[in-house]
């Protein structure tokens, strides 16, 4: 089976969120595989060694990416590519990221592509959707179970609490949503081999798009932090009195009961 | 400039979903006085056209069609395209809720549109219309503009308030055909465990708990305060990873992201990425033994205590105030 992958590298969710002239502040952060995507690379994995075939890492980023895509591979997967946009696109959007996966996934006829159903940085969970819509194939957004048996696929997915059972047919593009898997830990052999692994690095050329091709459709101007929230009141007293106090203030201070 | 804005009215167990009405505020100042459309989708439709004209459509189109009785990307996409293309609208607004989630990305794909996913803000300032929402899970925002084409946006329910329902406005409610074929996704079943009640994504009130809940029993009392106040049970990461609840309830930077006007946060002690997910929450309580927990700092109101003790007392209060204030 082919199957491929969709990884972002993203802030590490330990980290604060600082500004540095108008913009995120990067400086000595941890980054990681975006945490929804990793549930997609744990799958793929799995599925590969239960059906056979190859799991190909894809991400759309800067140089800095490898290191995410090196943890993939070191997790199993068995090639990866990184689609670095660095010198050509200052200000993607989703159009653009999306655009240009499906530009290189047309040609690769995939049986089965993950993603995570959102990055925990832009949080717009559009990139997924708009893969499978331009290579017109079908998918199925926050999966909880994947099961494949030859071409048919049977998916649960999470509907805002709800569990959905869907049946499909491979191709298909699935996200990732959490409860799919616990996705494993790269061990030290797996992080060994990782280094041999393949790693193709491939420009906006080599896919033979323009850079107005992809232009953003969106652009941001501003980023801001939300305000900090002043220490709040702590009540004091008889455990049954804080309550009667709390309940008060709910509704006379607070007003939200 | 003024625009045709589209509005999808989303239906969740037989009526239309609250987020669909805030769209249609929404729309509204996208439309910068043109005509907001309300669209509703489904198997039966009667009731939905007057009830988007009463919160703010100025007309409603409808498609009845048999395979639209479940939501699905292929039938409700097929639909929806089918109205755009008649109605060539210059915005579309959704909800951004699992339908608009799974739903809006591929009709941009589909137009080679952008699109501004989980606005909680919007304003018209100098010639631009600037859309507000989180990212990095609410420790940050950012404000975008649209640059090219479509003004297409999903919005987060709760953030942008309705209008006030005009039960005398009225306004045409046409239907249109659309050929819907070729469904590659079937629904075999649907298992409902959110069920009891409200949606987390909608909550006014959420009651969520942490690892200091103990078990899954020790959810009963939470829902019992969650019921008495009219709100949903979430929970955080460590709750859910010690198999207390579903990750389905899980709040934080994994997880849903929430804005309720109260969030009660029971034995949670606060670890950074679940307050990503509720901080922005209009008020805080925070009930922990542990004085120094992380919670309090972000809390407006904090009890220091057993929650198994003070749970089960407030729920008695509210339900006091609450025979009290009827």
């Amino acid at each position: 089976m082919n199957i491929y992958v969709l990884l972002k590298r993203t802030f590490d969710t330990e980290e604060k969120i600082t500004l540095s002239g108008g913009k995120i502040n990067e400086d000595g952060a941890e980054f990681i595989i975006n945490p929804y995507d990793e549930y997609a690379v744990e799958e793929a994995i799995q599925v590969r060694d239960a059906s056979g075939g190859e799991v190909t890492v894809v991400t759309v980023g800067g140089e800095e990416a490898e290191k995410q895509l090196r943890t993939a591979l070191a997790m199993g997967a068995d090639k990866a590519i990184l689609i670095n946009i660095e010198d050509d696109v200052e200000n993607g959007d989703q159009f653009t990221t999306a655009k240009i996966l499906a530009e290189y996934l047309k040609d690769k006829n995939p049986d089965l592509i993950l993603a995570g159903n959102v990055a925990i940085d832009g949080g717009s969970g559009q990139v997924g959707p708009r893969v499978a819509e331009q290579l017109n194939i079908p998918y199925i957004t926050t999966i909880t179970k994947l099961t494949i048996d030859g071409q048919n696929v049977s998916v649960v997915r999470d509907v805002e609490g709800d569990s959905e059972t869907i049946e499909t047919s491979l191709p298909l593009l699935v996200t990732a949503q959490q409860g799919l898997n616990d996705p494993r830990y790269p061990s030290l052999p797996g992080i060994m081999k990782a280094k041999k692994k393949p790693l193709e690095e491939l420009e906006l050329d080599d896919l033979d798009l323009e850079e107005e091709d992809v232009e953003a459709k969106t652009k941001t101007i501003e980023i801001f932090l939300p305000p900090k929230k002043e220490a709040g009141k702590i009540l004091q007293g008889d455990l049954s009195d804080q309550v009667k106090e709390l309940a008060g203030l709910l509704r006379s201070e607070a007003k939200v009961i | 400039m003024s625009r045709k804005v589209l509005v999808l009215g989303e239906v969740r167990d037989g009526s239309l979903r609250n987020v669909s009405f805030e769209a249609i505020a929404a729309a509204k100042t996208i439309s910068e006085g043109g005509e907001v459309v309300g669209v509703a989708l489904g198997s039966d439709v009667s009731g939905f056209g007057e009830s988007l004209i009463q919160y703010g459509a100025d007309r409603v189109v409808t498609v009845a069609h048999p395979s639209l009785a479940q939501y699905t990307s292929d039938g409700f996409s097929q639909a929806l395209l089918g109205v755009i293309d008649s109605e060539k609208p210059e915005g579309i607004v959704l909800g951004h809720t699992a339908l608009g989630k799974d739903l809006a990305p591929r009709i941009a794909g589909k137009l080679d549109s952008g699109l501004v996913s989980d606005v909680t803000s919007l304003e018209e300032t100098g010639g631009n219309l600037v859309f507000t929402r989180p990212i990095y899970s609410g420790k940050a925002f950012e404000k975008k503009i649209i640059t090219d084409g479509l003004v297409f946006v999903t919005i987060r329910p709760n953030n942008i308030d309705a209008l006030e329902k005009d039960g005398g406005r009225t306004g045409d409610i046409s239907s249109l055909d659309v050929d819907i074929k070729d469904l590659r996704t079937i629904i075999k079943d649907v298992v409902r465990k959110a069920s009891e009640g409200v949606d987390l994504s909608e909550a006014k009130v959420i009651i969520a708990g942490g690892r200091g809940v103990k078990s899954e029993e020790g959810f009963e009392p939470l829902k019992e305060l969650a019921d008495v106040l009219g709100g949903a049970v979430g929970a955080s990461r460590g709750a859910c990873d010690a198999d207390y609840c579903d990750y389905s309830l899980q709040i934080g930077q994994t997880g849903k992201v929430v804005t309720p006007d109260l969030y009660i946060a029971c034995g949670i002690s606060g670890a950074i990425q679940h307050l990503a997910g509720m901080s922005n929450s209009k008020v805080i309580v925070a009930i922990n033994k542990d004085p120094e927990a992380n919670i309090f700092k972000v809390a407006d109101y904090g009890i220091v205590g057993d929650l198994f003790e003070v749970v089960p007392l407030l729920t008695e209060e509210f339900r006091k105030l609450k025979v009290g204030s009827n």
